[in-house]
């Protein structure tokens, strides 16, 4: 099954580039670690998943590239052709000429509407491309105006075109200390409307990033180049092939569906975060090396105490005793409670990998059995060079504090009317964004209530 | 890409609008090896068939042949305009985009503002409409213009409104000179609050300049020059000031270095639209993030550095000192001190090898020694562009909203008080048709409430924090 991407605005192109590089160079990669057999059947299926066979033999992206102004989206283009690997198809990008202005509002009322049509006929045609389809994959930053008003836009549009298929915005979280002063309104406005018509926002947060690259691996003047092929590490991680557990000989087919049916059993609960371990420069790969049993524990501790990377880790948190109504104690050292999980593992001697650690119910709230809340996917050809690669994909309360934090900014600016000038003249009143308001707070207050 | 059009509108406009279009054309030459014109050039370059004279038609791809500016030239005197045109900048300037008269305005805002704006009104409107169909997509109108005197202040201010009438969705970026207290034009005061009222209801986004500002920095790089410090020389065309390497360095006058600042001021401000880079920042995006209400919309403007060094090893430290640079008093284009007022908002633009982390690093150093206004605690805009300034490997432009501006304003309402209390000069001003007393008490009105609101954010100062409450959700 094929997954059509779509890459919006800046932030979503330049990171759309970064992925499809990572994808193209792990395919080609001779590291594979594992027999010949499973080999082709990995790029067989990879792809038919991500690329499209064209008449010239360079492989094409499975994508739409859409942004307001047309620099971003040239350098895309050119960056990938020369390559000489992989392109994006001569006619699936859009591009008009003026930008978004940082303004939601702007991409969302005025941008969408008129180039909706334009947009949506690229879309199609993509999607035809694909024998099956398997949904839609969006990445975008929500600072902006284009990524995140235009994305918000797109999404609620897919989801009008394609009742079926399953959509998964991958969203961008900004720095803390602003790249865009108004981020904090344009992520409150994004955040909201996509819970609406999405199925699940995988997230990555650009401060995390920076430090994995500060810290993981060693850069010393990070540049968005660097903290982008970190996120395509660890998305080609999650959705390059895998065998689903007890699944038959075969890849996985339906990786959006079963992503979904695994990580988001009740609508109230759709924003997912991820870990990957481990991270390093590519220069220390050869001189290390992992054990599978080290890299379970690190990252399942990652999960309880929230731990953003695999440095720095708080060993001190435990989950509750099972039959505990309120863990008090244990709110107080920040543990983590899932809904589901879903465990990645890539790499050499992968079968027989010991995941009860997963499994402890204490982790999990009670209104699913661990059975079903806890899921693995795996397969034995190492991924981008890592000899043993262990991903998480969580639904859990990794992004409530960051998402307190956002929703806190935004309200404390909106108290004092600042800057809302600049929307309501584009058609975004101050109701609206209470709506938008009120829907995140329920999903703080949902989240917390764990 | 979008365009820009260029207005510049009395002796001041002119005269900086003339260094800008200098060093523009400086910067692309150093950018575009090949010849071709490019979307960068054509934000502010038309490229015409010269073959047939100035009516030739526009050629939008391929090899530059004759580059057209995407200005409009407007003087009530000849002699700057005249100038212009016989100097090494005249073809770059088509003859259907000037407007002059011969008398001037006798640094009279009503001579501007009224008579010659009624007279040539019609003419403005459809030589802008010419330029405007020039353009792909036109984004943004810059006025460069004086507030001190007649033309300038009082066409210029003309100019703004009718703009605003005639093309109400491009942007209304205003850079204008504020005269100072040793002006030696009497009436400036009167001229530039009944400019300032036209500020407050028409334009976008302001940029003051105050030339003690401008005539310091000139002077410190003389000192730097002249006093061989470290034995180093300094690059002639990074200067700042300097116009080295462009057209019309044999002729270099006393004003040029002040205004050669001017027009890098307008070319960074730019540069993020016209060039790539990892996290581009428009001009709709400067007035959307940099305007939290509509009249606060006055900008204090600092560029860094001022030169670079001929040793070509820029360590870090330097980075760091141009950041630091960048929020001091004396590198501040006006007369104010931002670090010990209150910031509503501050964007940063970084242009030449410099990453996101550097930016990180450095706001992250200098956050805790200013002051931001309790709604905006983390209020940075910010921008990366990859191509340098001529001579530089990098440079930075800070942007501030912040109510610094506020004593160059009270000084102002201070020195028209001092003249209208004793009706000096006035009638000068009333004896023109469509001026009234009341133009006066509404000008002065409309200052008075400015320096209000800046008054009350300056209250909130240093106060305690109170964040408003979350709403409540049921369970």
């Amino acid at each position: 099954m094929s997954i059509v991407t779509v890459q919006l605005g800046q932030c979503g192109n330049q990171i759309g580039h970064e992925v499809f590089s990572a994808l193209c160079s792990d395919i080609r990669g001779t590291h594979g670690l594992c027999s010949k057999k499973e080999n082709e059947s990995y790029h067989d299926a990879s792809k038919e998943r991500f690329f499209c066979e064209e008449e010239s033999g360079v492989p094409a992206a499975r994508a739409v590239l859409v942004d307001m102004e047309p620099k971003v989206i040239s350098q895309t283009l050119s960056m990938a052709a020369r390559s000489g690997h992989w392109k994006y198809s001569s006619h699936s990008h859009f591009c008009q000429k003026q930008g978004s202005g940082n303004n939601w509002a702007n991409g969302y009322s005025v941008h969408g509407p008129r180039h909706k049509e334009a947009i949506m006929d690229l879309v199609q045609k993509e999607a035809e491309k694909c024998e099956r389809l398997g949904g839609f994959f969006t990445i975008m930053s929500m600072a902006g105006g284009t990524g995140s008003g235009l994305g918000a836009f797109v999404t609620r549009c897919l989801r009008d075109a394609f009742p079926t298929s399953f959509i998964l915005n991958h969203v961008i979280w900004p720095y803390g200390t602003g790249e865009v002063i108004v981020q904090n309104y344009n992520s409150v406005l994004t955040l909201s409307h996509l819970y609406h018509s999405s199925d699940a926002l995988l997230v990555h947060e650009n401060d995390v990033i920076h430090k994995i690259c500060a810290q993981l691996m060693n850069i010393k003047q990070i540049s968005f180049r660097d903290v982008n092929q970190v996120i395509a590490h660890q998305l080609g991680s999650v959705f390059q092939p895998t065998h689903t557990a007890g699944g038959g000989s075969g890849y996985s087919r339906n990786p959006l569906g079963d992503l979904m049916e695994t990580l988001v059993p009740h609508p109230e609960f759709r924003m997912l975060g991820l870990r990957n371990i481990p991270q390093m420069p590519e220069n220390s790969l050869p001189y290390s090396t992992f054990s599978w049993p080290g890299l379970i524990k690190h990252l399942r501790q990652m999960l309880i105490a929230n731990a953003q990377m695999e440095e720095g880790i708080d060993w001190q948190v435990r989950p509750p005793h099972p039959g505990s109504s309120i863990p008090s104690t244990n709110k107080a050292l920040h543990f983590n409670t899932s809904i589901a999980n879903l465990v990645i593992l890539r790499g050499k001697d992968v079968h027989g990998v010991d995941l009860g650690s997963f499994r402890d119910p204490s982790l999990y709230t009670s209104w699913l059995k661990p059975q079903e809340a806890f899921n693995a996917w795996e397969t034995p050809r190492a991924f981008n060079k890592y000899e043993k690669c262990a991903s998480l994909v969580s639904n859990s309360q990794f992004l409530l504090k960051p998402l307190d934090r956002i929703v806190g900014k935004a309200w404390n600016m909106f108290a004092s009317k600042a800057y809302l000038h600049q929307y309501t003249k584009f058609g975004i009143q101050e109701e609206d964004f209470l709506d938008c308001f009120t829907t995140l707070e329920q999903v703080i207050s949902s989240y917390t209530n764990l | 890409m979008t365009q820009s059009v260029v207005v510049q509108v009395g002796q001041c406009g002119n005269q900086v609008g003339c260094r800008f279009w200098d060093l523009a054309l400086r910067e692309h030459a150093a950018v575009n090896k090949k010849g071709v014109y490019d979307e960068a050039l054509s934000s502010f370059f038309r490229n015409i068939d010269a073959r047939s004279g100035d009516n030739g038609p526009d050629i939008y791809k391929g090899k530059i042949c004759s580059l057209k500016a995407r200005a409009l030239l407007i003087d009530m005197e000849e002699g700057v305009v005249n100038e212009i045109l016989q100097g090494p900048l005249r073809d770059v300037f088509d003859s259907k985009q000037l407007i002059t008269d011969v008398s001037g305005s006798g640094n009279n805002w009503a001579v501007g503002h009224k008579i010659y704006g009624c007279q040539y009104r019609e003419n403005i409107v459809e030589k802008l409409r010419k330029t405007a169909e020039h353009c792909d997509c036109l984004q943004c109108f810059f006025i460069i213009h004086s507030m001190g005197g007649g033309t300038g202040s009082g066409l210029g201010t003309f100019v703004l409104n009718l703009l605003e009438e005639e093309f109400p969705e491009v942007y209304r970026f205003v850079t204008s000179v504020y005269p100072s207290g040793e002006d030696d034009v009497i009436t400036s005061p009167y001229n530039s609050v009944l400019a300032m009222k036209e500020f407050n209801e028409h334009a976008d986004c302001v940029l003051p300049i105050e030339n003690e500002s401008l005539f310091e920095i000139v002077n410190k790089i003389h000192q730097m020059i002249n006093s061989g410090k470290l034995g180093s020389t300094v690059k002639q065309n990074s200067l700042v000031t300097s116009g080295a390497g462009s057209a019309k360095t044999l002729q270099e006058k006393p004003f040029d270095a002040m205004n050669n600042i001017v027009a890098n001021l307008l070319l960074n401000l730019t540069s993020s639209a016209r060039f790539e880079g990892s996290l581009n920042m428009d001009l709709n995006e400067i007035s959307m993030n940099l305007v939290p209400f509509p009249r606060l919309h006055y900008l204090v403007s600092s560029l860094t550095p001022l030169y670079t060094l001929a040793d070509v090893n820029v360590p870090s430290r330097r980075l760091d000192q141009m950041f630091s640079d960048a929020f001091s008093r004396d590198h501040q284009l006006i007369q104010a001190d931002p670090k010990h007022s209150l910031y509503l908002a501050c964007a940063l633009l970084v242009r030449g090898n410099v990453q996101v982390s550097d930016l990180r690093r450095n706001i992250e150093r200098l956050k805790p020694s200013l002051h931001f206004v309790s709604w905006n605690q983390e209020g940075w805009k910010t921008g990366l562009c990859s191509v340098p300034p001529v001579g530089h490997s990098h440079s930075l432009l800070a942007l501030a909203n912040n109510t610094c501006v506020k004593p160059t304003f009270v000084e102002l309402k201070d020195r028209f008080m001092k003249l209208y209390k004793k009706k000096a000069h006035l009638h000068h001003y009333l004896q023109i048709d469509g001026m009234e007393q009341s133009c006066f008490s509404e000008a002065i009105s409309s200052l008075s409430d400015l320096i209000e609101e800046y008054n009350e954010l300056d209250a909130t100062k240093g106060g305690p924090r109170i964040d408003p409450s979350r709403l409540k959700i049921a369970v």
